[in-house]
């Protein structure tokens, strides 16, 4: 028997974790132990005094298994909160990327157009290169990548989402 | 209040101020300043294992027959990669453990040092939660965080790693009344407006089921008398995973039996064909559901369970509600009783009788005979011979696992240990031992196959060395019967080392640990057999001759749905019964 194929979503999750040792590892684990996706995932200390770190991950999966990843998570002794941005709050979401770009003559003008079109500022120069530093949504960095791809792009170095939500309160 | 102590008498300290009595370990370079401190003591015995495997499978049986929480102390490196297939069958069954392991000194971490190993990284997915602790000041609390951990929200098993540096050095330790835990607080009380609703779905059913699991065990003896009463109150029938046995009482004219693969025929037809699933500390495992696809499609379900993630993880559901069993069960017997509602008398009255009808089927019907023991006469005889005692079974895991769970019956909670998530052979053993130390006045029977018996063989000496008067009763066929079993149904019979050769003789294997060794092979001499074993208070190895093809049957074939069982009189060409698609399951 077969079923209507279940549609893929996918979502951003926040998670407040005690910054203790493993914590990632703990993470991590439960997304390869699970076999969940990891689409994108950061990860800093927020707050030193509170010992609090947050970490970002974009999932995708089943609306069935998006749920299981959050309460999978929630389970987990150091963590504080799970937040599925996606669904619970509207919120914002940013990458950075540093695009590194080699070329000569027309390529390099063009380069430099197009990174004034998406607002990338170039923070290192030489007389056949740029790297570009790109923020935005994912989508966007994604594009400006692609369209440097003709222009002699070199490689890409990326930050992975953070995201929060809109309005006063806090997570 | 604080004092100075070393690392190692603070472990000492914090078992004592957690009341733990019994520890059960082995020890080892990485742990003696542990061991030097016990031996300054007498509140905690020691019951030294034989292998690490088994102090956990012991600590185990310990915590299930009395729900208290298991203590294991063991060595780094190799005391500590034993341990971890114990810590897993604890993780799968819901087991509370603390678990304590030596380490290297924290200046060898990461050096490769003698019996170093990456104990956290090695057991951090095979437990509910692990720590390394690298400083003496943070000991205390870590100890008494891990046995708020291991028995608060859905039970489990906690590791501490303690470096021998640790263990040494001074610190000053605080005791358990000062610790609060900073992120983990599980909910216990189900939301009230759901419960409300659950009793609402409960009398408007026409045909009900309650479906309950070890979830009602572990919530302690409250949450199975509340279940009796609901069930009592309600009129509706009752049926039990493997790890839920015994919370309901096997007496009760609304037991149904166990369900799932190798379930009753009654409990299954009745999960099938219900309108209302009442889940109850259970988890909607593959065991148990057989076919996901098919599994009791016309039901409305209610979920009750501690744990979040267990909520619609295998199987969609209509209310959950996240509690402890004990909780919930409680609120919901008040709010029967105080609701004034009732059930449609009618429409229960059908389905009682389209349940008679069913267990009319006499699905557990095998044939008997006067030559050879039949797995299943030998469990009901020797139910009959202990059902009037202060009784804890243990098995190991196989067919006689299952012979064992459709033929013993229990009227109690926690008086049945069997590895039911991880199916560990050589579980049943130490399990017994953990179980006699608890209770040493009780009987405790480890019901065994001649194959998984042999994988825990040396803990013969532990229960020699305590005198823990443990009775291992082996259902011995010859082979890993289980494993055979399939092999017919999904092979072609081909028996691919599934024969048990070169068995040790086990009346002799007995005796050479110091314990007593029968052996049984004619049904006319069980009964009076069966008495011998238990009229001795010494360990006993029971060498119960059975019948080498006897198959295990009710069984759901991998891949199908409950309705389509095959019972043990069915003339089924068993190759035709399973699915290409069901013989790639497990
Ligand atoms: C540690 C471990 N290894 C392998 C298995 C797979 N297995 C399940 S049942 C079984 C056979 C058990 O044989 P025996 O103990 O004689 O029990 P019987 O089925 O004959 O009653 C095996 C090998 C297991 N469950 N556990
Ligand atoms: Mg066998």
């Amino acid at each position: 028997m077969s079923h209507p194929p279940e549609r893929i979503e996918r979502h951003t999750l926040s998670i407040l974790v005690d910054n203790e040792p493993g914590v990632l590892a703990r993470v991590i684990g439960l997304f390869s132990g699970r076999g969940y996706n990891i689409d994108s995932l950061t990860v800093s200390e927020v707050s030193h005094e509170r010992h609090l770190s947050r970490i970002t991950i974009v999932t995708t999966g089943t609306p069935m298994v998006i749920e299981q990843i959050r309460n999978q998570l929630d389970r987990l002794v150091p963590i504080h909160r799970v937040r599925d941005l996606t669904v619970e709050a509207a919120s914002v979401e940013r990458e950075l990327a540093m695009v590194k770009v080699r070329g000569t003559g027309d390529a390099r003008s063009e380069a430099l157009r197009l990174a004034e079109a998406f607002r990338a500022r170039v923070i290192d120069a030489t007389t056949e290169s740029f790297v570009f530093e790109i923020t935005g949504k994912s989508d966007k960095i994604d594009q400006f990548a692609v369209l440097m791809v003709p222009l002699g792009l070199v490689e890409v170095s990326r930050t992975g989402v953070v995201a929060i939500s809109r309005g006063p309160e806090a997570m | 209040m604080s004092k100075d102590m070393t690392g190692a008498e603070m472990v000492i300290q914090a078992l004592a101020d957690q009341g733990v009595e019994h520890l059960f370990g082995y020890p080892g370079g990485a742990v003696l300043p542990i061991y030097d401190a016990l031996f300054h003591q007498n509140s905690i015995e020691h019951i030294l294992v034989r292998h690490e495997q088994a102090a956990v499978h012991a600590a185990e049986g310990y915590a299930r027959s009395s729900g208290k929480v298991g203590v294991v102390l063991v060595t780094s490196g190799p005391g500590a990669t034993n341990a971890v297939t114990g810590l897993t069958d604890a993780l799968m069954d819901s087991i509370p453990l603390v678990c304590i392991t030596g380490q290297v000194p924290t200046h060898l971490i990461g050096n490769d040092a003698f019996q170093e190993c990456d104990t956290v990284g090695i057991t951090r997915p095979c437990t509910k939660h692990n720590y390394l602790v690298r400083d003496v000041k943070d000991l205390a609390r870590v100890l008494h965080e891990a046995f708020y951990v291991a028995q608060n929200g859905r039970p489990g098993p906690v590791v501490v790693d303690i470096p021998k540096d640790v263990q040494f050095a001074l610190g000053s330790y605080v005791g358990p009344e000062n610790i609060e835990h900073k992120t983990y607080k599980p909910k216990l009380r189900g939301d009230a407006d759901r419960i409300e609703a659950a009793l609402d779905m409960i009398a408007r059913a026409r045909r009900p089921i309650f479906y309950t699991g070890g979830g009602v065990i572990n919530a302690g003896p409250k949450a199975s008398s509340a279940l009796r009463d609901l069930a009592r109150l309600t009129g509706v029938p009752v049926t039990s995973t493997l790890m839920g046995l015994g919370a309901f009482p096997a007496a009760s004219r609304q037991w149904l039996g166990m369900l799932g693969m190798h379930g009753t025929y009654e409990a299954n037809m009745a999960m099938h064909g219900c309108d209302l699933m009442v889940c109850i500390g259970a988890r909607f495992d593959d065991r148990i559901t057989g076919r996901i696809d098919a599994f009791s499609p016309e039901s409305k379900k209610i979920h009750i369970d501690i744990d979040p993630s267990s909520i619609n993880k295998n199987v969609k559901v209509d209310l959950p509600i996240i509690g402890d069993c004990a909780h919930v069960l409680e609120a919901m017997v008040r709010g029967w009783r105080e609701g004034g509602r009732s059930t449609d008398g009618e429409a229960m009255d059908v389905w009682w009788r389209q349940i008679d009808r069913w267990r009319a089927r006499n699905c557990l019907a095998y044939r008997a005979s006067d030559t050879v023991i039949k797995p299943q006469y030998a469990i009901e005889r020797l139910y009959a011979a202990t059902c009037d005692k202060d009784v804890y079974i243990s098995t190991e895991v196989g067919q006689h696992q299952m012979w064992a769970a459709q033929f013993f019956r229990f009227e109690e909670p926690n008086r049945w240990l069997t590895s039911g998530g991880l199916g560990t052979m050589g579980y049943g053993l130490p399990a017994a031992i953990g179980a006699q130390i608890a209770h040493p006045d009780a009987l405790c029977v480890d019901i065994a196959g001649e194959a998984s018996i042999l994988m825990n063989m040396q803990e013969m000496s532990t229960a020699i060395q305590f005198d823990l008067p443990v009775k291992i009763f082996i259902l011995n066929n010859r082979y890993m019967g289980m494993v055979r079993q399939w092999q017919e149904l999904l092979h072609g019979g081909r028996y691919s080392h599934s024969y048990s050769e070169a068995l040790p003789d086990f009346v002799k294997l007995a005796e050479a640990y110091g314990g007593v060794g029968m052996r049984c092979d004619k049904p006319g001499d069980l009964d009076a057999a069966i008495a011998e074993m238990i009229a001795v208070k010494r360990p006993v190895i029971f060498d119960c001759i059975v019948d080498q093809q006897e198959n295990c049957f009710p069984m759901i074939p991998s891949g199908r749905a409950h309705n389509e069982m095959i019972l043990g009189d069915m003339a089924v060409d068993l190759d035709e019964a399973i699915t290409d698609e069901g013989k790639m399951l497990v």
